[in-house]
């Protein structure tokens, strides 16, 4: 059987602040790491989901009768015999497990088969007839609050408002514009994938690649109509995630055949399947004014943005709230309004992503500073620092900010690196690279900066906690820990984290990490950045439950040593419904990205040549880890600037595939220089700021401010293509 | 389903004579994607690897329809400029250490790489049955849309071309920097000794095809006997004339019109690399006696 990823063990050493080996490393470069995908059972059936081929249908009959009939097959499956409650969601119950007589997006699973071999599902998923009557889908997000209700309340999903400051305030100079942000995928490289094994108690077991453990198992046992307690989870080898793996994809179905059938029940999505079995980033379109005074200093930011959610809500809400409070940027303006709204469309649900509403208003609010500046006649870099944030600003939401805020500091750190040696005469270093397009030719090389910034953690008044548990004991004669939790390592580096807190806390070099599962309480999300932050508190605290135990001893003899705590950070308030007023977040980070570009301006090719960024975290408790999530996120906000969008046509994806979505690979992304910032966050355990998001949200703009010096043009549009920059 | 592997040309025409619906397999670059997508459920896989006619290349130049990308690309470079060209623009080193010109022509899609270099260096392919050989130009190979020539009982065997006798060029429009299917391409062969020029097009057109007009205009506009500098107004009749060649449609990888756009670009910068290319070699070659 392979079920979980073994027991995690190194020898390393290594405490906080420098970067020991992974333990998983070696075993993931050969190829040896069980991935999900990995798993096996020795009597196992294989899953199968059937999909709806229709963004918008009434479903008139399901005929399951000839797929039963072939051979080998176990169950088929519909929403009748799912016996909990058919509806899950994280933030509103709104999506059925299996679909009951509508579907609202293309792809929205209808029923499952389970089946000796993948080969036989999929045969007798081709035999299940369903008859539909297809609706006219509402796709478009502007207009969707007012078109057909896809929803009992309608097609709003969430509208958050902000006041702040005079609201009919005028200025000297006005810029204004419209922006649009396409629909952004995850990519991540392991698909879909978990075994779920039955229990003779009517209990069940699920190996899964997941983002959050605990809130799987509660929904998971809400549809199955079982208690928490006889539904457990283990957390399996996780290739990617990028918040595309907060919400269920296959683990209800998975249990559902597994205790149907009495057998273990293994799914794994094939690449274009994925495409449909996760969430999206939101697409959005955003209307922005800004007015500032003849010295570039901002007098107000007034915004209404449109974030698509797609057919079900997933975390449209506080995507929503984030696009909201973030949605002026790191700089201090004291007149701000904003209407932020979510929708339902019968376009593919979207939800978490890497930057989670920053994104988007990153993308607008930079392209208005830039608009700004040359309106202004200053330098994009002055009207930025002129206007940055510093710890003590004020947020559109009238919360202060209490710790670093280096805007201006990381602007200049960017805009005082050296620049690139002039234009290559090797064609892998011009646009197009090797496909032979110019050999100079076109090329047009130009610069641009962006900032941005990204709350950390849970908001809005959450409870965000992390359930750290620390063992210790004699092997071998020397003092060894093992650390558990439920947090999910999702490739990011928190079993590296979690051993050297370890070891610095306790002075013991020898730490296991045991497989991540649902035995102990609640780790929370791997998402907004935090882990490193409240698992890491947690992990710390348990430490010195445990070393009060140990008072300096190096040999315990027999002793177990065994600590369990809840660590949270501190409370974040709601904001108020009418104004957006409140103390909504808990910590902010910022990143800035000077981005050298060229453009091949007569085929509108694009070749980034320097995507160099600078960043403040607090404190780097694995520098090699940091960097590496500043270049991960720098990548994916390339790839939305200029190759990255399932494009959708009436709610069709017309692009489900690695051949049609691109991302970018070593020819497109550059070498960077980082500058990491180490501006301990008093509040944070060692001072720590989360990483893994803010470097997503500024690297994007600052590409697009650089291709639109190159070309004049306007671009209000990511990813921008090569119709936009050559007008066909 | 059954496996078949053949170890002879001989033996492997018989099977596919008795067994027409059996699949050729070379590279599996395209026929492993469609059997994971369940796009395709052949009763038989006729595995190609192994027969030794097929791997070779012989001076000629017969190309064995089994060679990979990589071989022409370490190994016929200096005699195949165009293809080694299209071929370090196909997928990543691990595709052009599998796929095969032979594999490009049996799929016969409209965005593969190699097609406009073989049409514009005239290219013959030898296909070949029970029943005998067929010697098929380019040009007269790609029926549509993944379609060619190819009767259900023969193989493509080899593709014949001779050695370059003058510059050769391939261009690629891909949304990304490698590892990308064009959006649209573009060849160009220049044969000074005949005055003559191929030109051709891939993926703007359900399938690649040449560009007569440009290839004529081009033949008449150029004085191979003298060569001059070109004047910009040549290099943009032809990339006009490329242009209209084609009959491209929108799709999700680009619009008809930048399609359009790109090829009238790429015709014009690969001509000036052609052509300069043919006119530093006129000069080095006349300077050679005096040094
Ligand atoms: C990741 C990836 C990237 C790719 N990138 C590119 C690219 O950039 N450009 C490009 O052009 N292509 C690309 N391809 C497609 C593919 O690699 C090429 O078409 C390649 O040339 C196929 O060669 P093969 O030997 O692998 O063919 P196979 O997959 O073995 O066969 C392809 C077809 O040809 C038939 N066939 C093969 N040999 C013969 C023969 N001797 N006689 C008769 N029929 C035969 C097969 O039956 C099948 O229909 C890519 C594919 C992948 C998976």
């Amino acid at each position: 059987m392979t079920l979980t990823p073994a027991e995690l063990t190194s020898a390393v050493s290594g405490g906080i602040g420098t970067s020991p080996q992974r333990p998983d490393g070696n075993l993931k470069v050969r190829g040896e790491f069980a991935y999900a995908s990995d798993l096996w059972h020795e009597d196992m059936i294989w899953g199968a989901t059937l999909r709806s081929p229709h963004p918008y249908a009434r479903i008139t009959s399901v005929d399951i009768t000839e797929a039963l009939k072939v051979p080998g097959v176990y169950a088929v499956l519909t929403a009748d015999d799912v016996p909990g409650r058919n509806l899950y969601g994280l933030e509103h119950k709104d999506q059925p497990v299996l679909a009951v007589d509508v579907v609202r997006y293309q792809g929205e699973p209808i029923a499952l088969v389970g089946a000796d071999h993948p080969e036989t599902a999929l045969r007798a998923m081709k035999k299940i007839v369903v008859t539909y009557e297809v609706l006219e889908p509402v796709v478009d997000m502007e207009t969707a609050v007012d078109d057909t209700p896809l929803h009992p309340g309608g097609n709003l999903v969430r509208h958050v408002p902000i006041r702040r400051g005079s609201q009919d305030v005028t200025a000297e100079v006005v810029v204004t514009g419209r922006y649009e942000v396409g629909m952004q995928d995850q990519a991540f490289l392991g698909p879909e994938s978990g075994l779920a094994v039955p229990a003779s108690d009517g209990s069940v077991d699920l190996y899964i690649a997941t983002q959050w453990l605990h809130v799987d198992r509660d929904q998971i046992a809400a549809a199955l109509g079982l208690p928490q307690e006889q539904v457990r989870l283990t957390l399996s080898g996780v290739g990617g995630a990028f918040g595309g793996r907060e919400d269920l994809s296959m683990q209800v179905h998975a249990c559902l055949l597994a205790l149907h059938t009495g057998k273990p029940v293994k799914m794994v999505y094939n690449r274009e399947e994925s495409f449909y079995g996760h969430v999206h980033r939101h697409p959005a379109v955003l209307y922005y004014e800004h007015g500032a005074d003849h010295t570039g200093k901002l007098v107000y930011v007034r915004t209404r943005m449109y974030l698509d959610g797609g057919a079900y809500a997933s975390s449209t809400p506080a995507v929503v709230a984030n696009a909201a409070t973030l949605g002026v940027g790191p700089y201090e303006v004291d007149n701000v309004t904003v209407d932020a709204y979510g929708v339902y469309t019968n376009n593919p649900p979207c939800g978490a992503m890497r930057g989670f509403g920053a994104v988007q208003a990153g993308f607008a609010y930079e392209s208005q500073m830039d608009k700004l500046a040359e309106a202004l006649g200053m330098s994009p870099v002055d009207v930025r620092v002129r206007n940055a944030m510093t710890e003590g600003s004020v947020m559109p939401t009238g919360q202060v900010v209490d710790s670093a805020a280096p805007v201006a500091q990381l602007l200049k750190l960017v805009q005082d690196k050296p620049l690139p040696a002039g234009t290559s005469s090797d064609i892998r270093e011009l646009p197009g690279g090797v496909s032979n397009t110019t050999h100079g030719e076109g090329v047009v090389r130009r610069v641009g900066y962006a900032v941005g910034i990204k709350n950390i953690c849970f908001s809005e008044g959450y409870d965000d906690y992390s359930t750290a548990r620390v063992r210790v004991s004699m092997v071998n004669g020397s003092l060894s820990a093992a650390v558990h939790t439920a947090a999910c390592e999702v490739g990011q580096g928190l079993v590296t984290i979690m051993q050297q807190i370890v070891r610095t806390e306790l002075g013991i070099e020898r730490v296991t990490v045991l497989p991540m599962d649902t035995t102990i309480g609640n780790g929370g999300s791997t998402s907004a950045s935090r882990q490193t932050y409240v698992t890491g508190g947690a992990v710390k605290a348990a430490c010195a439950l445990v070393r009060d135990k140990l008072a300096g001893r190096t040999d315990i003899g027999d002793e177990v040593i065994d600590e369990t705590t809840e660590w949270r950070h501190r409370a974040t308030e709601a904001i108020d419904p009418v104004t957006g007023q409140g103390n909504a977040h808990v910590q902010y980070g910022f990143a800035a990205h000077r981005a050298v570009v060229d453009v091949d301006v007569d085929l509108g090719l694009v070749r980034v040549v320097a995507l160099d960024c600078a960043q403040d975290v607090g404190k780097a408790l694995n520098p090699q880890a940091v960097v590496g999530q500043i270049q991960g996120g720098s990548a994916q906000g390339l790839g939305l600037a200029v190759m990255e969008e399932i494009q959708t046509s009436g709610g069709k994806v017309r692009n489900p595939s690695f051949t049609d979505y691109l991302i970018p690979t070593v020819l497109d992304m550059p070498p960077m220089s980082i500058d990491v910032l180490e501006l301990a966050d008093p509040h944070a355990p060692y001072g720590i700021r989360g990483v893994g998001e803010p470097p997503t949200i500024s690297s994007t703009p600052a590409i697009v401010a650089a291709i639109r010096a190159a070309t004049g043009l306007a671009l209000t549009r990511v990813p921008v293509r090569p119709e936009h920059l050559t007008g066909t | 389903m059954d496996f078949l592997r053949p170890e002879t040309l001989a033996e492997a025409l018989e099977i596919k004579a008795e067994r027409p619906d059996a699949v050729p397999i070379a590279g599996g670059t395209d026929v492993m994607v469609e059997l994971n997508y369940d796009h395709r459920r052949p009763a038989a896989l006729l595995d190609l690897t192994r027969i030794p006619e097929l791997q070779q290349w012989e001076d000629g130049l017969r190309v064995g329809a089994g060679v990979p990308y990589v071989r022409i690309i370490d190994e016929l470079g200096a005699q195949l400029p165009g293809l080694a060209m299209a071929s370090r623009t196909v997928g990543s080193p691990q595709i052009r250490n599998r796929g095969t010109v032979g594999g490009n022509l049996g799929a016969a899609s409209p965005a593969g790489d190699t097609h406009p270099v073989l049409l514009a260096s005239d290219a013959v392919i030898e296909v070949a049955s029970v029943r005998g050989t067929r010697m098929i130009p380019a040009a007269e190979f790609y029926l549509g849309v993944k379609r060619n020539a190819l009767e259900p009982d023969e193989l493509i065997v080899a593709v014949h071309l001779t050695p370059a006798k003058g510059p050769q060029q391939f261009s690629k429009v891909g949304t990304r920097n490698a590892m990308v299917i064009a959006v649209c391409s573009f060849a160009i062969s220049l044969f000074p000794q005949e005055n003559r020029v191929g030109a051709a097009v891939g993926s703007a057109a359900p399938t690649p095809r040449r560009a007569p007009e440009a290839e004529e205009f081009l033949a008449s506009a150029l004085d191979f006997k003298n060569p001059k500098p070109l004047l910009d107004s040549v290099k943009r009749e032809f990339g006009e004339l490329v242009s209209r060649a084609a009959s491209p449609i929108d799709d999700v990888r680009g619009s008809a019109a930048y399609r359009k756009h790109a090829l009238a670009v790429m015709a014009r910068r690969t001509l000036g690399w052609a052509w300069q290319e043919l006119l530093a070699k006129k000069n080095g070659s006349e300077e050679r006696p005096c040094a």
